[in-house]
């Protein structure tokens, strides 16, 4: 009896520990992952690549047979003034009411929340986490409403005649993303705001460092990595935002709101291009890929000393 | 298992920020340590500090209505008889509510629920399996598949669209519920593993071994050791699968497009597409409906995520 214990604990080894044999097991729970994703991820990625340059189309002749046509779909981007008007539009999307503003409004609600009583703060915070937490498409709908003509929107700016999504479309969309992505930084930025040991501020302020001049000289050098990481992780959530601004405008009027995703949508599903849009697709992950290594450049102090 | 949850953080829920700050309050720090006490005279908690936090809360307190003002619209418009994109009086009717049930939201809400559970449910057990062995067994190329899990959980959806779409099409997937929740279900698979492999690291090993000396088979340590214990990290996985395809719209847009099967994402979208047309009373009991469930799955969710880490009280010291 007491063989046979010790005969099944030598047999049950936490593997991670030394570099035992391969277990059956293993490969077979490994499985439905790796089919998933290599089936639904990886070859998808490998052919995205293919069909990018080739002259697919979703319906007609093109749709079943179509032919490898070497760069006439990024010759067509290069030449398309649609495409680099788009490129500007998800940029500004991106850098301004994505990186710029909801850092800025979120570390500011968080530097307030800090000073302020807590019923405030736990109000405050819940009103802007619910925006976040409310589906693309609710907000997207309450965004449409709040800005048509007559709406409260068009009410407190004192035009009620003014159909916003008409005058100016691509301000409302970037304010609707503002509003909907701002409590994701405050969440982040607060937690790294707590993070910042006390002892440091309080040392500034015995040498009679004003409150602006600890918040720039002290914390924000601090949280720098902190910093970094929110706008890396809101590049990326931003960048491929398609619900939002689709199901409020449709990308339109003209094509005023359309950015990358959008037109990708557009060209790809409204306009027949497949492979165009596939061309699309691989030019927006070119993009956030570059900006992507940026940050990660930023980051490579931090990197470095962790390891 | 709310009982994990360590005492202290019983009075958080929604709002993470409820907690003390920085500054929990000179008069809290000053009654707990001398220490304190000089460090209070230096802050010199005077009528100018007083004064700050007085601006402190106005200019909070003016965001906030910010932030609030459109969400009192949608609530305003969906208990108002004559909802228009203007603010009306509420005359706190559900009659809208009923109105949209009727017109086809509850059978979208439906279809919406259908992809929420297939999916999460194929998701949950593929990563729960993946994750586990990724954190306890030797894999070949761990590091490779870890790094392109994080990788694929930042792609840019829109490239695995088209691709996806033609797989469908080769397949003849396309219009089947069950199959665009496997679509759903793969876009969240990276994420879960990640999140999962690394909730496990953090399981202690001493019940698995002492249920494989018991005599327990791996199935049986998987499922009755290792699965409750994770529990906390399953559901925060399995209710962020959830809400990533309940509000799913442009998968099911490209690659379902059987009107039957049309979730209430795009049931919501096609009533914006009306236009002139839009009946804001009605579509706005919608999107209250449609949202509800997520803000309940936060709610829960932000409750298990505090209590997530709690469990090393099992192993004895």
């Amino acid at each position: 009896m007491s063989a046979d214990l010790a005969h099944r604990a030598r047999r049950w080894r936490p593997a991670s520990a030394g570099p035992g044999k391969l277990r059956p097991t293993t490969t077979l729970w490994m499985f439905p992952a790796t089919i998933l994703m290599v089936g639904l991820f990886v070859a998808p990625i490998g052919y995205a690549i293919y069909l990018g340059f080739t002259n697919i189309e979703l319906l007609g002749p093109h749709a079943q047979v179509y032919n490898f046509t070497g760069l006439a779909n990024f010759d067509r981007m290069i030449h398309d003034p649609e495409f680099w008007s788009s490129v500007k539009l998800t940029l500004i999307f991106v850098v301004v009411s994505g990186i710029i503003a909801q850092t800025i409004v979120g570390m500011a609600l968080a530097l307030l929340g800090q000073r302020a009583n807590i019923t405030f703060r736990a109000t405050v915070g819940s009103v802007v986490v619910l925006a976040w937490v409310l589906p693309e498409v609710a907000v997207a709908f309450l965004w449409y409403a709040f800005s048509q003509a007559g709406g409260p929107l068009s009410e407190i700016i004192r035009r009620p005649h003014d159909d916003l999504l008409s005058t100016v479309p691509f301000l409302i969309v970037c304010v609707a993303n503002l509003w909907r992505g701002t409590a994701f930084s405050m969440l982040i930025l607060s937690a790294g705001l707590r993070s910042v040991p006390s002892e440091v501020d309080e040392a500034a302020q015995m040498e009679g460092a004003g409150y602006w001049r600890r918040l720039f000289k002290v914390t924000l050098p601090i949280m720098r990595p902190t910093i970094v990481t929110n706008m890396l992780l809101i590049t990326i959530g931003t960048i491929s935002d398609f619900t939002l601004v689709y199901a409020m405008t449709g990308g339109g009027p003209g094509t005023a709101t359309a950015i990358l995703p959008v037109y990708m949508y557009i060209e790809a599903f409204t306009y027949n291009a497949l492979a165009y849009g596939t061309a699309i697709a691989l030019a927006l992950m070119a993009i956030g890929a570059l900006i992507s290594v940026l940050y990660i450049h930023q980051l490579r102090p931090e990197l470095r000393k962790a390891q | 298992m709310r009982s994990l949850r360590p005492k202290q953080e019983e009075d958080r829920d929604l709002a993470p920020l409820a907690d003390g700050g920085l500054g929990a309050g000179v008069a809290q720090a000053a009654q707990r340590s001398p220490v304190a006490i000089s460090r209070a005279q230096i802050r010199r908690p005077d009528r100018r500090d007083r004064k700050q936090r007085a601006i402190a809360n106005s200019i909070l307190v003016l965001l906030g209505i910010g932030f609030l003002t459109p969400m009192i619209w949608l609530i305003d418009a969906a208990f108002s008889t004559h909802a228009s994109s203007a603010l009306s009086a509420p005359s706190l009717t559900f009659a809208n509510f009923g109105k949209t049930i009727s017109e086809g939201a509850g059978g979208a809400i439906g279809n919406s629920l259908y992809l929420g559970i297939v999916s999460t449910v194929i998701a949950t057990v593929v990563s729960i399996l993946a994750g586990y062995a990724l954190s306890r067994h030797r894999v070949p190329l761990k590091a490779f598949f870890l790094l392109s899990v994080l990788f694929l959980s930042a792609l840019p959806f829109q490239l695995l669209l088209i691709p996806i779409y033609e797989i469908y099409v080769h397949l003849g997937w396309l219009n089947s519920p069950f199959y665009t929740s496997v679509a759903l279900a793969a876009n969240s698979v990276p994420f879960a593993i990640w999140l999962l492999k690394n909730f496990i690291d953090q399981v202690p090993r001493e019940f698995e071994e002492a249920a494989a000396i018991e005599g327990a088979g791996s199935v049986r340590i998987l499922w009755k050791v290792v699965v409750p214990l994770a529990m906390p990290g399953i559901l925060v996985a399995s209710i962020l699968t959830f809400i990533n395809a309940w509000g799913a719209f442009l998968l099911p847009l490209v690659i379902d497009t059987n009107p039957a099967d049309t979730p209430a994402a795009i049931g919501i979208y096609s009533n914006i597409l009306a236009d002139a047309q839009i009946q804001y009373g009605p579509l706005a009991a919608y999107a209250i409906l449609f949202s509800i469930p997520v803000i309940v799955l936060y709610l829960v969710c932000t409750r298990w995520l505090h209590g997530g880490f709690a469990f090393a009280g099992g192993v004895k010291g």
